[in-house]
Formats: C-alpha cells, structure tokens, sequence
C-alpha cells in the first residue's frame, strides 16, 4: 500500500486513496453516513503522496488558514495526536469541515499534486485524525487565563462556533445563544445525517464546552433580548451575530402554498433536526409522497432530493432550470445523488403548481428553457421556449432555491447597517459593523454559502473582537 | 428545563400550566406565542401566551388536548419540567386607543382573547366582550374575562348556559346597538373566525384574527405556517399570528392546517396502545 520510498527519488501515485463508501443502493434507503472514512493504512499512504513542497500552495486556499503540510506530515508519521493538535490550532470543527469542505474550490485546488495528477485528499485526512481524536477524547485546549471580559455570540451554526472557540480560548468569557433547541445551526438542521452526523456536530460542540464556551439554548435574540439590550443590561462587551441564511425563498408562482410543497429548509428541519424519519418513534411528521420534484441545483437541493429517497420516494427528480454545468452543487453531491437514482431535468423552468380539490399537489406546470447570454453571475441564464408548456405529475414539490438572511436580529438593532438583501454589511477584514462593539460573519453577512466560508468569517471576527476587548472594553470584576 | 408551577383543569380537555420561564415572561406581550417541547423524542408546537407574571417569571398556556403533543402535555404536573420551551414569538398585538372594541373568543380562543382585551381595556378603550362555547362545561374565565372587559356577553350553542345561540349573533347585537365598533378581534376555531369576518365585513368593521398554523422553528425559518393574506404570503410565525380577518384565505388556512392529519392519527393510537403517560425529564421538580 505504502508509496514506494525505496529510491531516492519518491515515485507520486496519481490518485487518490479513494474513499470507502456505502452501496447507492442500500445507503439510498437509510439515513447512515455515505462515506465511512478512512482506514488507518490509507490515511496513511495518502499523506505520504504529499510532496511537502516549500511553498505551500494549498495553504491559500484555507479560509481558516490551516498548516496543512504540518498536518499531513504528523499523519504519514502516524502522529495522530500531533496532528489534530496542529489542525485545532486554526480549526475549532475539523470533524465537520473534512466532510463538507468543498476541498476541491479550496485548498486541494491549489496543491501541487494537482498540477498533474489528482491533489492530496486533504479533507478525507483532516476527517480521519479529526474522527480519531472525537473517538479518543485524548486532546486537552489550552486556555489563556479569563480576561474578565464577556462575549455574547449570536447562532451556534459554523460562524458562531468558531468565532466562540477562538474567543475561549483567549481567555474571554463567551455565551453561544442559540434559538433552537439544540446547538449546531445549520450543520443541525440542514446538512442531513448521511452526510453529516449529528453525533459529530454534538461532539464538536462539546469540545466547545470543555473550554468553558457557555450555550444558552431556547433563545432568540430579537425576542428575550435586543442586541442593545445584551450589551446594556446583560453586560457583553462585545457580541457577534452569526445568525446565518435561514429565510427561505419561494418562487412566487401559484400554487406554491398548496398542501406538500416544503421549503427545503422545513423539508431539511423536520427530517434532520426533528428526525422525522423516525416517525412515529420521533413526534414530528413529514410526508413525502411517490414522486418529488426538488427545485434548485445546490448542495440544499442536492440533500433533498436524496432526503426524499431515504424518506421513501419512488422518484426524487432535480428540476433545474440551466444545465449540469451550471449547477452550483458540489461535483461530489451530485455524483451521490446520481448514484443513488435522483432523476435530473435540466432546463426546466417551473411556472405553476397544481393541486386537487383537497388542495394537495397533483402536478407542476413546466417551460422548457435554453441557455441565453451569460447573467451577472457569470453564467448564461436560462431562457424559457414559448409555447413549451408541460405537465410534470409530481406530489411533493421541495422548494430549494436559496435562503436570504434571517431578519430578527438586524430588524431589531438599533444603528446596524443593512444591505439591500436585509444581509448585515460587515467588513470582510474584520468583520465589524456599523455599530460599536458588534460584529457580524458568515451567511447572515455575504447570503448563503459555505461552511467553510462561515467559519473563516468567525475567525477573522474572533480577531478582531478580541483586539477591541483588549482595547476598547471597561475592565470589570471577574 | 422548564418547570410546571400550576395546573388546572380549565374544561374537558382544556387544561392550563404555569410554567416558570423566567427570559420569556421578561418580555412576553398580550398576543404572541411560545413554543414547546415536552421530551427529547417530541415535535415542537405553538401555544398562545394566555396570561404572563413579568416578576414572577411565569407564562401561563391553556390549551385543549387534541393531538399526541397536546394530549401528553396535559398528563404532566407541577413539579414536572417541559424540555424545551422559547419565546415570547411572533408579533404583540397592536394594542392603542381605539375607541370602542369587540373582542370576541370561542372555545380555547377565550385564553389568547384574555390578555388582548386587558391590555386595550388597560389603553383606555371601552371593550365589549363575547364569550362562546359549545356547551355550559366549555366555558371557562368568565370571571377573567369580565374583569379584563367593561361588559361580557355570554352565548353556548346548545343553551345549556347563559344566550343560546353563535357568537355571531352576539357580535351583530353589539354591532347594532352599539354602532360605533373601531375594532374586533376574534380568536377561536378556523370556522368561527370565518363566520365572525364574513359578518364584520357586511359592516365594514376592521377584524384582527389571530392563526395558529402548524409550525416547526417558530421563527420564519421553515415556511411550514405560510398563510395567504391579502394576495400575499406570510409566514404566521413572523408576520402574525395576528392578521386583517377580511385579508386571510381561511379556505387555504383551513386546508393547511389538516396536512398531517393522518400521521395524527397514527400518532394517537400509538400512544393510546401504550398507555398514557406522563413525559419524564427525570429531574424531579429540580429547581
């Protein structure tokens, strides 16, 4: 297995170690994790396919700035330990982010390796010694002295938990408010258990509270508290408000309020969060029925589609209204999703539901589109043919077309600054706003993205918090 | 953990819990809502606020037993500990000096009706309450109601006690003899919030109504409580729960809300096999 290193010069296998993953037929009707990860020979001879070149290419393509040659390097050794010691350096949720990551935009984009042959699998290695210290619980944090001074972090998704553990570990007292009921945001109630479990998230949470991070469950800031009010009658000295993408947007055709059409995010919270899946062992219900059209063509509708299946749909189809090549999904997702029998049409524009006398969704009016002059996004948009009008015979329509800024806490804040779009504006260097002491990263700031991207942005305003702490905020009796 | 202060039974599987939830109570306001769950297993549901204690950090709920949720929150005693508990959601009434009002609450209705009418009354409106019930054993905070309204009227539809007959009828005497009405509010079954805009629209009196949809998060993440009002879609959590009356599509509303009745149902008979039971957290009355 081990690459050759007989000679003197290191012979590079082209690929990588490819990851174990369930069956598409069986994994399509349970809700266990798709890939199994890693076997510890293979995590092995995968890092040792890095060159550990000098000028560290992959690093630029790190939001969280990761060593990650450093790492690789303790994982040829079988340094485990050493490794994730050197990842949680920059990376509070390495469990999560070897598996979402979309490595292949990111740092594995930029290896080396990939010049020629394909990059190192530096996810499936962050996710193999991320795994190995979640099941050992060997790794203690080290934690500056208390600062005296408190934080209040506003959302537990990835921003919040990131710019929290950064935070903790300088020493500053921080509470995590989170509105539902149980921490974790969007890697709680969006990203399914097949691909994220929700032990992992839990376990990532609680190394969160082994460094004393605070989480006040149950609370909507807007509601119990304003942000103003946190900071005046609570006594933060600085909050961070990481309250993610979490409206969902319709497409405003008729018909879309009709009895079986979900947002993605209901669709995704009551089967995820609410473990509807269980029913009836679990209270909450979902109802998916033979044939479910998901509309959209991101990772949301990707975890939908293949949701509907597990949940029991005979066709889960993708209605995209631009081609393969425009989908914004991960390859990887896609592929999954392909696997596993998710049907795709392709540009197809849905005008119009149709439901029965019940009001139950019985159909979807449908146009046939091509592909036009290339829209503001860079990609050629979609033009509907005249006259191509069709019926597509569906039950459950699964609306999954993107979800703008949650509103409570910007409507609620007193002199913080929104765009257009209701998103907080917040510089990007340092995440700060147009109100003293507050600051703001991830969806809530730039509209839904990544995970990755979330948590870079709780980093960088971890930074900076932590720069006006020590210069701008009272002492105070610990 | 939040624990259960106080029960009573109010009325045949109508019953009220004090719970101590002292974030919620802080801020809670005559119209909006909470949401709960009452074990680790369980689905979250909407409870309109029907009474709050700022100091004593206490919300009270009335509700009336009809789903698995409902029926297992009704088995619980003080002592017990509802798991999981947020709020105050959704909009406060828009409580101002109107005038003369009509509040008007049936069934379950009358509970969310009691802190609305306080708090105009308390705005210096003259209010006139309705009160209505299907029978003598489902009437229940008539003292309350009284106290909260400068004049109560109360109607069963079986005459088993006070007017027979519809809340209806009571509101278009009151709208006859009084004349000069800025404002109903009617909370109660669908139907009956139906029939009271259907008769306050023949008179052009503005009506507010508050919906309880089916809702997950409670906080204008999942859609699930989308209601068409005035042509446009809102979600009852964020936007609401109160609405213009004459603006709402309570054919849609009525359809929605009936979406998972089968799963209701197999909810119910699994429960009832296993016997009821109180939901435990195991904590015994912890503090």
């Amino acid at each position: 297995m081990a690459g050759d290193t007989t000679s003197g010069k290191k012979s590079i296998k082209p690929f990588k170690n490819s990851m174990p993953v369930q069956d598409p037929v069986q994994r399509a009707k349970n809700f266990k994790e798709v890939a199994l990860g890693y076997e510890e020979e293979a995590v092995v001879d995968e890092a040792r396919r890095c060159i550990q070149c000098k000028n560290k290419p992959c690093l630029q393509g790190c939001p969280v700035e990761i060593d990650i040659p450093a790492f690789i390097k303790m994982a040829a050794e079988r340094d485990f330990a050493g490794a994730i010691k050197s990842i949680k350096e920059k990376n509070s949720l390495p469990a999560v982010c070897g598996r979402v990551c979309p490595q292949e935009n990111q740092c594995e984009k930029y290896c080396t390796l990939a010049k020629k042959h394909q990059p190192v699998a530096i996810g499936r290695i962050e996710r193999y010694v991320a795994d190995w210290e979640l099941s050992r619980e060997v790794l203690i944090q080290e934690v500056e002295p208390p600062t005296g001074k408190k934080v209040a972090v506003i959302g537990s998704g990835p921003a919040g938990l990131t710019c929290a553990a950064d935070l903790a570990k300088q020493g500053h007292s921080v509470t995590v408010f989170e509105a539902l009921h149980v921490a974790g945001g969007v890697l709680m109630y969006g990203i399914p258990e097949f691909r994220l479990p929700k032990g992992v998230v839990q376990a990532e949470v609680n190394n969160l509270k082994k460094i004393g991070v605070k989480f006040q469950l149950n609370c909507v800031v807007g509601k119990f508290a304003t942000v103003d009010e946190l900071m005046e009658d609570w006594g933060f000295d600085a909050v961070f408000i990481g309250t993610g993408a979490g409206l969902p947007h319709f497409m405003k055709i008729p018909g879309e309020n009709a009895c079986g059409v979900y947002s993605a995010n209901e669709f995704l919270t009551r089967t995820n969060l609410m473990k509807a899946y269980l029913f009836p062992e679990y209270d909450t219900p979902i109802r998916v029925g033979r044939k479910v059209a998901v509309l959209g063509g991101g990772n949301v509708a990707m975890d939908s589609a293949r949701t509907a299946l597990r949940l029991g749909a005979e066709e889960s189809w993708i209605v995209y209204r631009r081609t393969e090549k425009e989908m914004p999904a991960r390859r990887e997702e896609v592929e999954h999703a392909m696997e596993e029998g998710v049907k795709f049409a392709f540009l197809t524009f849905p005008t119009k539901i149709l439901h029965d006398e019940d009001y139950w969704v019985k159909g979807m009016e449908c146009l046939r589109c091509e592909l036009g002059e290339k829209d503001a996004s860079g990609r050629r948009s979609p033009v509907p043919i005249v006259g191509s009008e069709y019926i597509m015979e569906v039950d459950t329509v699964v609306v999954a077309i993107g979800q703008g800024p949650n509103p409570l806490v910007p409507r609620t804040t007193k002199g913080l600054e929104c765009g257009r779009k209701g998103n907080i504006i917040a510089c990007s260097e340092t995440g700060a706003t147009s109100k003293a002491g507050v600051f703001a990263g991830g969806d809530v700031v730039t509209g839904a993205a990544t995970v990755i991207l979330a948590m870079g942005a709780g980093r960088t305003a971890a930074k900076s918090i932590h720069k006006y702490l020590s210069e701008n905020a009272p002492e105070r009796n610990i | 953990m939040f624990k259960i202060i106080k029960k009573e039974v109010l009325a045949p599987m109508i019953k009220l819990l004090e719970i101590k939830a002292p974030l919620v109570a802080g801020k809670a306001a005559a119209g909006q809502f909470v949401i709960i769950r009452t074990h680790e297993l369980g689905e979250r549901v909407p409870l309109t606020i029907a009474d709050f204690d700022r100091e004593k950090g206490i919300i009270t709920c009335v509700f009336q037993e009809v789903g698995k949720t409902t029926r297992e929150l009704g088995t619980m005693i003080p002592g017990d500990c509802i798991t999981d508990f947020v709020g105050p959601l959704g909009l406060p009434s828009h409580i101002e000096k109107f005038g003369r009002v009509v509040c008007v609450g049936g069934g379950i209705g009358v509970a969310p009706v009691y802190p609305i009418a306080r708090a105009l009354k308390d705005a210096g409106n003259d209010v006139t309450g309705i009160v209505g019930a299907r029978t003598k054993s489902f009437i229940f905070w008539e003292d309350k109601m009284r106290s909260a309204c400068s004049e109560l009227r109360v109607t069963t539809d079986d005459g088993t006690y006070a007017r027979k007959g519809f809340v209806t009828d009571l509101l278009r005497e009151v709208i006859e003899e009084k004349g000069d009405i800025a404002l109903c509010l009617a909370i109660g079954p669908l139907p009956m919030m139906q029939a009271v805009c259907a008769l306050t629209r023949e008179y052009k009196l503005k009506t507010i109504v508050s919906l309880n949809s089916i809702m997950v998060d409670g906080t204008g993440m999942c859609g699930s409580c989308r209601v068409t009002v005035g042509g446009e879609t809102k979600f009852a959590c964020v936007d609401g729960p109160e609405f213009d009356g004459h603006e709402v599509d309570f054919a849609e509303m009525s359809r929605r809300s009936v979406i998972y009745k089968p799963q209701e149902k197999l909810s119910i008979e699994r429960y009832d096999e296993a016997g009821a039971r109180r939901p435990g957290c195991g904590c015994g009355g912890e503090k």
